[in-house]
């Protein structure tokens, strides 16, 4: 083991973990896709070869050629589609990471990104654009939305200062909440009382004051896009430099706002009391920083910067909500967890690791395109990446080399997730025609 | 009133043994976030594994039987017998399947000193993330069920008949709410719960657990091997959870499953809390979070005094108000009984030999 200087900075430590991390978990992903492909008669070793391939640059993978080869190359609509995914995972990423600075783990971004989505599309359809300019609907919407998950990220924060009430339940409930509420309200919730009086420009007429999408039958159980509106994130020519793709200002938003948190973490008064109350809640109040007013203030930011995420993506004009959510949660809320983990919490660490689970999340749908895998196997990775970041210290210290035995303890940890038994009786392995059904990312 | 205790039971028996299984885990010092991640590992294989038995000709001559039967012809009675020994079979295989993933939280938090949320955040993105991408390549779509499309009810839900009622007869309050149309899974897991509450709290191998819980140190220093019992604790966990799991799909769901639970696994971790790590409250709760669950499932159709009203759907309050009131009520219970809830005082701490 090389014990240079450079290697005992803990910064370079905490990224060589984070490479290591991922790697093992792209390499765990490989073997998955290697017993299934070997195990399974109509993929076979060509079929895993290539699922192998598409797992490590399936960014760059085009097309098939005539005889059936997998084509390599720059695509700009594959980046652009990935810029445009990592705009909400940067703003969940951000939510965690800022939490678990004052030592919070919040599990409630989900519940936060669900009520940020709901206020967000209720102003964004409910003002009419006729009569006030859509940029000030947007602005509005983003604004509502973030104010939306900060109160809903306020309540565990409470409960948490006042009642000590375990963060991790009460986020969890308050998960569940927002998805029946945010259920029901849309469910219930009418703009126009005037039957088919609404118009919005010409364009439309909503049939019954409803934000449920009754116009386009193949939309059925969901919300109108903003686009309806006339409501829409600008695209700052980012259209032309990734012809064919989704991706918008967003990403723009996402990263200064990133660079905003890095900033009143790092350099402010407010951040150093934030991370005073994580390394030591009694210590902090000692020093005479109110730290029940700073883990709700904690827990209402990362609530905001969830609900932002939200507000971003719906906002962008590409996509449409499925308003029954009662029976699920966002995984892009989930997602935020490993972004943080992976960065270490740094904030702007956060949009380098965002955009790497957003590349993920490209290569699952190539791989669902080109070969007879499906897109699960990126959420395989992401899992074990996050596993390997619950222990990410004793990852750093093997790689200080201080504790040689480590490496024997790691390698056991690698083949146990193999565990499950894996079923070995596929029968038709088509690319499914109706994938997973996905919540946003529908073309307009 | 039949209706509404069945299925009530069908989503309360599930919460239960998954809450006890919970508290298997937190009495032993381990904070189990994973049992949703469990939970829906024990579906999938508790499936596969009914769906690769259905190839077996033992089993296949039982489902033929019983279905004749049902028309109204021939004699049944062995393969009723053959066909809910294969549920078990299956009920087992899911324990072991929950028991053997449950390892990946125990290896984390007990051996690397991990951070158990995070370790227990990892087991509920893998589980979905491995089963639905199994699922997708064995049946090419997002649900796995039975082979050729048989529902579970078919081969392993008790009938009437399988007592020797005829099918127009009445068997009374009593048999037509508890005997007819019930799995037998059902009533396993209920015995299941008491014995293993029995074992926590009745024999030495439950004390010994639930001292690793409270205060390792002391336990070790009894000659306690604190990482033995605290693997033992979550191991348990992870097979009740895996079971649970598999009871919920066959039960609930039709014996089919698609990489989700709706969230039991966390229902039943507030169903813990609720009941303050004791099976008795538990056992409650877990009726009272069943019957809600019941009442959204169903409100539409519920005619409680059998008297042609709809009472419920009469109010007029949505179905989505009846499943976030648990979630509600929980938080309320929490913060009524903050000060006097009582967890492990030692759960979600790594143990350390030298801290003493």
């Amino acid at each position: 083991m090389n014990k240079s200087p450079l290697l005992k900075k803990a910064g370079t430590q905490k990224l060589l973990a984070s490479l290591l991390s991922i790697l093992i978990g792209l390499f765990f992903g490989s073997l998955l896709v290697l017993i299934v492909g070997l195990t399974t008669s109509n993929i076979g070793g060509k079929g895993a070869w290539d699922g192998i391939r598409l797992i490590f640059i399936g960014l760059f993978s085009k097309s098939r050629d005539a005889a059936g080869n997998l084509v390599f190359g720059i695509n700009t609509t594959n980046i652009g589609n990935m810029l445009f995914r990592a705009t909400p995972l940067i703003m969940t990423g951000l939510s965690v990471a800022i939490s678990q600075k004052t030592g919070l783990f919040n599990i409630g971004a989900p519940g936060q990104y669900l009520m940020g989505t709901m206020v967000t599309l209720m102003i964004a359809l409910s003002i009419p654009s006729t009569a006030v300019p859509p940029f000030v609907i947007w602005i509005l919407a983003f604004l509502g939305g973030c104010l939306a998950g900060a109160l809903w990220g306020s309540i565990p924060g409470m409960l948490k200062a006042f009642l000590n009430i375990n963060e991790v339940i009460a986020c969890i409930m308050t998960n569940w909440i927002a998805a029946n509420l945010v259920t029901w309200l849309f469910d219930i919730a009418r703009f126009s009382t005037i039957k088919g009086a609404f118009y919005c420009q010409t364009k439309w007429k909503i049939a019954d004051g409803t934000f449920k999408n009754l116009i386009e039958n193949t939309k059925s159980g969901y919300i109108y896009k903003t686009t309806w509106n006339n409501v829409a994130t600008p695209k700052l020519g980012l259209d032309k430099l990734f012809p064919g793709s989704q991706v918008n200002a967003g990403i723009l938003v996402a990263i200064l706002i990133a660079v905003a948190v890095f900033i009143i973490i790092n350099k402010t008064t407010f951040g150093f009391q934030l991370k005073a109350c994580g390394s030591n809640r009694h210590a902090a109040r000692y020093a005479g920083i109110k730290d029940r007013a700073n883990i709700i203030y904690s827990m209402a930011i990362a609530g905001a910067l969830a609900a932002a995420g939200a507000s971003l993506y719906y906002l962008s004009g590409n996509t449409e909500f499925n308003w029954h959510t009662d029976q699920t949660l966002p995984a892009i809320g989930f997602n935020g967890i490993p972004v943080a983990l992976l960065a270490m919490n740094n904030p702007v660490g956060v949009i380098f690791s965002g955009i790497f689970m957003a590349m993920l999340n490209i290569i699952g749908t190539q791989l669902t395109k080109f070969t007879a895998y499906n897109e699960y196997i990126t959420d395989v990775i992401i899992a074990v990446i996050v596993y390997l970041s619950a222990f990410s210290l004793a990852l750093r210290t093997l790689i200080a080399g201080k504790k040689k035995t480590v490496v024997a303890n790691d390698a056991n940890a690698e083949k146990k997730p193999a565990a499950p038994p894996a079923p070995k009786d596929a029968k038709e392995t088509t690319p499914p025609a109706d994938a997973k059904t996905e919540k946003g990312g529908a073309q307009a | 009133m039949t209706f509404l205790i069945q299925q009530t039971l069908l989503f309360a028996i599930p919460l239960m043994i998954v809450a006890l299984a919970g508290v298997f885990s937190e009495r032993s010092g381990i904070i189990n976030l994973a049992l949703e991640g469990i939970m829906i590992m024990g579906a999938f294989v508790g499936v596969l594994a009914v769906r690769i038995l259905q190839g077996v000709p033992a089993f296949q001559q039982a489902a033929e039987a019983v279905s004749s039967f049902n028309a109204g012809t021939g004699e049944a009675s062995s393969a009723w017998v053959t066909l809910q020994g294969m549920e078990i079979l299956c009920m087992l295989i899911a324990a072991v399947a929950g028991a053997i993933f449950s390892l990946l939280l125990s290896y984390a938090s007990i051996n690397m000193k991990a951070d158990q949320t995070i370790g227990g955040t990892a087991l509920n993105l893998l589980a979905p993330a491995i089963s639905l991408f199994l699922i997708r390549i064995i049946v090419n779509q997002n649900t796995m069920g039975m082979a050729g499309g048989a529902g579970g009810a078919s081969w392993f839900l008790i009938r009437k008949t399988f007592f020797g009622v005829g099918a127009n007869e009445d068997m009374g309050f009593l048999g037509n709410t508890f005997l007819d149309k019930t799995y037998l899974a059902t009533y396993l897991t209920i015995l299941l719960f008491v014995l293993m509450s029995v074992i926590l709290y009745k024999t030495r191998f439950g004390l010994r657990v639930r001292s690793c819980g409270e205060n390792p140190q002391a336990a070790a220093s009894l000659g306690i091997n604190v990482y033995k019992m605290r693997y033992a604790g979550v191991t348990i966990s992870g097979a009740l959870a895996g079971m649970g799991g598999f009871v919920y799909a066959l039960t609930t769901q039709g014996c089919t499953t698609n990489g989700d639970v709706a969230g039991f696994g966390f229902l039943a971790l507030a169903v813990m809390i609720f009941g303050n790590w004791k099976p008795l409250n538990i056992a409650l709760g877990a009726l009272l979070f069943g019957l809600f669950k019941c009442i959204a499932a169903s409100y539409a159709t519920l005619d409680i005094n059998a008297d042609g009203h709809f009472l419920l759907n009469e109010i007029g309050i949505s179905s989505y108000i009846y499943r976030l009131l648990p979630y509600v009520i929980t938080l309320i219970v929490l913060a009524l009984t903050s000060k006097s809830s009582r967890a492990p005082k030692a759960e979600g701490i790594p143990y350390d030999k030298g801290m003493r």
